[in-house]
């Protein structure tokens, strides 16, 4: 399964998720340092930074590989920001990548952090009717929620999903979160919590719905050729996919209020999400068989049925019987969301994807404590952001 | 005296004569429909079509998904936060003819449990806000038959 565009993960750091009032930059600074630390290097040796933006922090979110590189010390080394929305952390990887492929550096540092309002996340102000985010909200009220309400209520009309499926994933990734010090809740949830909720987009309660938070993830990155001085067993990256969707993307999409148009083109049978893992597997030379485990997007928990069925796991309509099954526990034949998902965490947009390979590293490590999945050899990650930005990234041992 | 009547954005939809539409628009070259409206340049990656015409939008779809919203969402949503909050639908609605989901609100009074998948609704008029000036007119989306 080795190929000769991987890179290394040479160390991964993450500042805890929660809600702790200070600046960003503060918790990227903490990832970055911890990250450095696993990897046994020094700032210094860093040749390319590669901040994941945020657009919530102003001016210094905007320039985020600036922004941490004067943090931790201005050395000279090259920089890039990249904004991709929930996959900005795979952009910033992506760019680090592409470096270190080209031969242009060895050692890159990936960052990416953020401090999040609290509620429902709003777009940018201004009166803004060709800005599809501005729309969608001024016209029709449709906050991110909804739009993962709405994927709900397929699954639950067309595959006979319920909504105690949906609590059962809330209840598994806040079990696998208890074990986890990096995530912001660590309380485990009962089926009777979830029901309890509120409302917030119908059938979704407040307990199926992701929170938003501060938090960063961090991971240092070499070519093979460096890594080779440090370890021989290294956690490689295999593949990185950011593909975009190909028109006519068929599927009501965060953040627009209508899809293309199929009256002249054809659909293509395969989703959005399900080309973001399909590109990612062609190019690992992999399948959904050869995964140990998976951490997916779970920005609400029916959403996380809708990515096991993406990634090939099981065939579409099939992925509640999977979690009924006990399939997508620890311990189960495809753990996914072991380090406790976004339920556990809330999203700190910039960070997630960086925090998504920083669990597989661990887990293939076999560094994961007490969510440790056995024998974890191959991971793969999966994220959507708005406006056509995905992610889907995959790391073997 | 009665206030003007203003659509929400300008050229999305009809506001005269007895058929409501949402209004779209069809690439001359390869006939793919647009809404929002384009009249720029095409967004089918195999076409250069640069001119457009307007189309109205079929009236009538499918449900091809719904929700509703629990929770006031935030601004540039226009609410009055000293109302007490009442959820309103979110209906995603399929349009055979052009190959497209549009999302529309709930007509006033439908609720999630008059919908489900597939079932055959209408495009509407309606009302997004009231001002001191104008009322703002929007589309909605609305069962054709009222599920008993």
């Amino acid at each position: 399964m080795s190929n000769d565009r991987e890179i290394v993960v040479l160390g991964a750091g993450m500042h805890p998720w929660g809600k702790w009032g200070r600046n960003f930059v503060e918790y990227g600074v903490k990832a970055a340092q911890d990250a450095l630390k696993d990897a046994g290097l020094a700032w210094q040796d860093v040749q390319f930074v590669a901040g994941a933006d945020t657009i919530r922090n102003g001016y210094p979110g905007f320039v985020a590989g600036a922004t941490f590189a004067q943090a931790l010390g201005w050395t000279g080394a090259r920089i890039s920001s990249s904004y991709a929305a929930c996959a900005s952390g795979s952009h910033a990887i992506a760019s680090a990548r592409a470096q270190i492929l080209a031969g242009l550096c060895d050692v890159a540092l990936v960052v990416g952090a953020d401090a999040a309002p609290k509620g429902f996340f709003a777009p940018v102000g201004g009166d803004r009717p060709d800005d599809p985010d501005w729309v969608r909200f001024h016209l029709l009220g449709a906050t991110n929620p909804a739009y993962f309400g709405m994927y709900a209520r397929r699954r639950i009309d067309l595959y006979g999903a319920s909504v105690e499926d949906f609590a059962r994933v809330k209840v598994k990734n806040a079990r696998n979160g208890l074990a986890n010090p990096n995530a912001r809740y660590r309380k485990a949830f009962t089926a009777e919590d979830v029901a309890a909720s509120p409302i917030v987009c119908d059938p979704l309660r407040l307990m199926d719905i992701c929170a938003t938070s501060d938090g960063a993830a961090a991971v240092v990155l070499c070519s093979k050729e460096f890594a080779a001085r440090h370890t021989t067993d290294p956690v490689r990256i295999s593949a990185v996919s950011t593909v975009t969707p190909t028109f006519p993307s068929a599927l009501i999409e965060l953040p627009d209020i209508a899809t293309d148009s199929s009256a002249a083109v054809a659909p293509q049978e395969s989703s959005f999400r399900a080309s973001l893992a399909h590109a990612a597997y062609e190019e690992a030379g992999i399948g959904p068989e050869d995964l140990s485990l998976a951490e997916v997007y779970d920005l609400s928990t029916a959403l996380e049925l809708d990515w096991i069925e993406d990634l090939g796991i099981c065939a579409r309509g099939e992925a509640e019987k999977l979690l009924r099954d006990g399939a997508t526990e620890i311990g189960g034949r495809i753990p996914v969301n072991a380090s406790g998902g976004l339920a556990s965490f809330g999203e700190a947009v910039p960070a997630q994807a960086i925090a998504q390979v920083c669990e597989l590293t661990w887990q293939l490590r076999g560094e994961a404590g007490a969510r440790q999945v056995p024998g974890a050899r191959v991971g793969i990650t999966a994220n959507q952001g708005l406006f056509g930005h995905g992610s889907s990234i995959v790391v073997t041992r | 005296m009665t206030k003007d009547h203003k659509p929400v954005v300008p050229g999305w939809f009809t506001t005269s004569g007895e058929d409501f539409s949402l209004l779209g628009t069809r690439c001359t070259a390869c006939g793919t429909v647009f809404f929002p409206r384009r009249e720029t340049f095409c967004g089918n990656p195999a076409c250069s079509g640069t001119e457009f015409a307007e189309v109205p939008l079929s009236r009538r779809g499918t449900v091809w998904s719904y929700t509703n919203a629990g929770y006031r969402p935030p601004a540039p949503f226009v609410s009055d936060p000293d109302v007490e909050w009442r959820p309103y639908t979110i209906v995603a609605v399929r349009l055979e003819a052009e190959g497209l989901i549009v999302l529309g609100q709930g007509a006033p009074g439908v609720g999630v449990d008059d919908l489900k998948v597939g079932d055959t609704v209408e495009i509407v008029p309606g009302v997004l806000y009231e001002d001191d000036e104008y009322v703002h007119t929007t589309w909605n989306v609305r069962p054709v038959e009222v599920r008993a």
